[in-house]
């Protein structure tokens, strides 16, 4: 892996936010209140469930179409973090082995049945969650939680982690290829070096947020973020909450998969 | 108006290491006037700009900025008065895109609405970089940034304009650019700066440091062409001069 790819990726996800579309276009807390409702609609499935999962990734993927984000991008991220997912639920398969399902004549226990469930809801949760950040971008996210009424000492914290690890990442990309230049191949001597790394990186950062606090003395700031408003709910925000409300309803409470299946059955035979 | 004036008086400074970073300095800045501020490396440019509005507090002599002596009641009246763009724009841009960054210190001042974002527009206007204020900052350039950086301070509307180092960093183009953008401000401007023609374009006055005292004072015409003072602080003939 290398460290310059990994940090112009993550500027990738800013880009995304500039375009101009519906979705785009949706008022962030509308974005927020849908993202949040659906969330907990996922989590709220019992630890059994898969096949009434399945339709919820109609969601994200009509975002991703309506508001134009490339399928790839988020796919990648997902892997990037599934190894989370993947350890919280390995030891499933071995520790619940009683035997529930016979698919072709392999024996499948309900330790993999939920390990399954596990990893579809992490892939619909986190994928929602990016698309939330694609589609609105960070800044409109945290003003939007702002809007909602969460204190502004969280959410200025938010806006702070995200502005400044730009910055430090591009400090540490500074010091490491700096290492990188005058390792010649040997990668530095390993450990030590990586140990003077992190120290020296924490002292600079202490020494920016110094100047930076400076910098919001100087113009004012006496313990309170100030804030401009930017959005107003539109009849369309409105529409896309009511949607997202019906659609969590419709598949939460009613086994929609199974009707389809039924209908299908039906229109076959 | 002739309170927009800068005055120390004795100041010296110490940092908590035992630093002496500053030793009696004493000058007078009037209404208006444009500032040159020079020195080695290490010499006390940065800490001088400091205590202009407050950051840092003289460890004996006084700060006198408009009719305000600087003490910890003072500071923030002061702050109002005093505009300051550091040498790095990274850390003066704290906000998470360009706009409410700029909008910042209006904010602050509790101006309503509509005066706010009058005063960002203009304030991004006067360098050009109206087109940037949805973006974050670290999707600008380093001319973009320090560009905004200004704005955000100009949207203050300050009495006195404080900078440190803002050439640096910059195109041969953006340098000229914030060269002629200086010289329309009507504010008194102190401007601390390695870069001696930028200081010969936009200051009639020059102030020479050399570890923590006031060793020069005087017209820009007369400073900037003494050699033998320029070589003795690590400076050297604006290149304008240098007649290569």
């Amino acid at each position: 892996m290398n460290f310059d790819e990994q940090y112009y990726n993550i500027g990738l996800i800013d880009q995304l936010s500039y375009k101009d579309t519906f979705v785009h276009r949706l008022d962030p807390r509308a974005k927020l209140i849908a993202t949040l409702l659906f969330l907990f609609t996922v989590i709220s499935f019992s630890k059994y469930e898969i096949a009434a999962l399945l339709p919820f990734f109609l969601y994200p993927m009509l975002l991703m179409t309506i508001g134009e984000i490339p399928f790839m991008f988020i796919l990648r991220k997902v892997i990037l973090v599934s190894p989370f997912a993947v350890f919280i639920g390995i030891f499933n398969p071995l520790l619940d082995s009683e035997k529930i399902m016979i698919f072709n004549g392999l024996v499948i226990s309900a330790g993999w049945i939920s390990f399954l469930s596990i990893m579809i809801k992490f892939t619909l949760t986190v994928s929602t969650a990016l698309l939330l950040i694609a589609t609105t971008s960070f800044p409109g996210v945290c003003h939007g939680l702002r809007r909602l009424g969460l204190p502004s000492l969280f959410v200025s914290q938010l806006s702070f982690l995200y502005r400044y690890i730009f910055v430090l990442m591009e400090e540490t990309m500074r010091i490491v290829r700096a290492r990188n230049m005058r390792s010649y191949g040997e990668r530095g001597k390993g450990m030590k070096v990586f140990v003077r790394i992190v120290g020296t990186l924490f002292m600079r950062t202490v020494e920016r947020a110094e100047r930076i606090y400076f910098a919001m003395l100087a113009r004012g700031f006496q313990g309170d973020m100030p804030m401009l408003k930017r959005f107003r709910i539109k009849t369309a925000d409105v529409i896309f909450i009511v949607f997202v409300l019906t659609f969590l309803y419709v598949f939460r409470f009613y086994p929609a998969t199974q009707m389809l299946g039924r209908l299908v059955q039906g229109v076959i035979s | 108006m002739s309170h927009h004036i800068v005055e120390f008086k004795n100041v010296s400074f110490c940092y908590p290491d035992g630093t002496e970073a500053l030793r009696d300095v004493s000058f007078r800045i009037t209404h208006g006037e444009s500032v040159g501020i020079i020195g080695a490396n290490g010499a006390g440019k940065s800490t001088l700009l400091l205590h202009m509005n407050g950051y840092l507090m003289p460890t004996s002599g006084t700060v006198n900025i408009g009719d305000l002596f600087l003490t910890r009641q003072t500071r923030h009246e002061i702050r109002r008065k005093v505009g300051i763009v550091f040498q790095n724009p990274d850390d003066q841009l704290f906000m998470p895109t360009v706009y409410e960054d700029v909008a910042f210190g209006p904010l602050n001042l509790c101006l309503d609405e509509t005066a706010v974002r009058a005063r960002v527009e203009f304030a991004l206007n006067l360098v050009n970089g109206l087109e940037l204020k949805n973006k974050p900052p670290h999707h600008l350039s380093c001319g973009q940034k320090s560009a905004v950086a200004i704005a955000a301070v100009m949207a203050v509307e300050p009495d006195i304009l404080a900078m440190d180092e803002p050439g640096a960093n910059l195109d041969p183009r953006s340098r000229r650019l914030l060269i002629n953008l200086l010289k329309t401000f009507q504010h008194s401007k102190i401007i601390a700066s390695h870069d001696l023609d930028l200081i010969m374009d936009v200051c009639q006055r020059c102030i020479v440091i050399k570890e923590g005292n006031v060793v020069a004072d005087g017209p820009v015409s007369a400073i900037l062409t003494d050699k033998k003072l320029l070589e003795e602080n690590n400076l050297e003939l604006p290149l304008s001069l240098q007649g290569r």
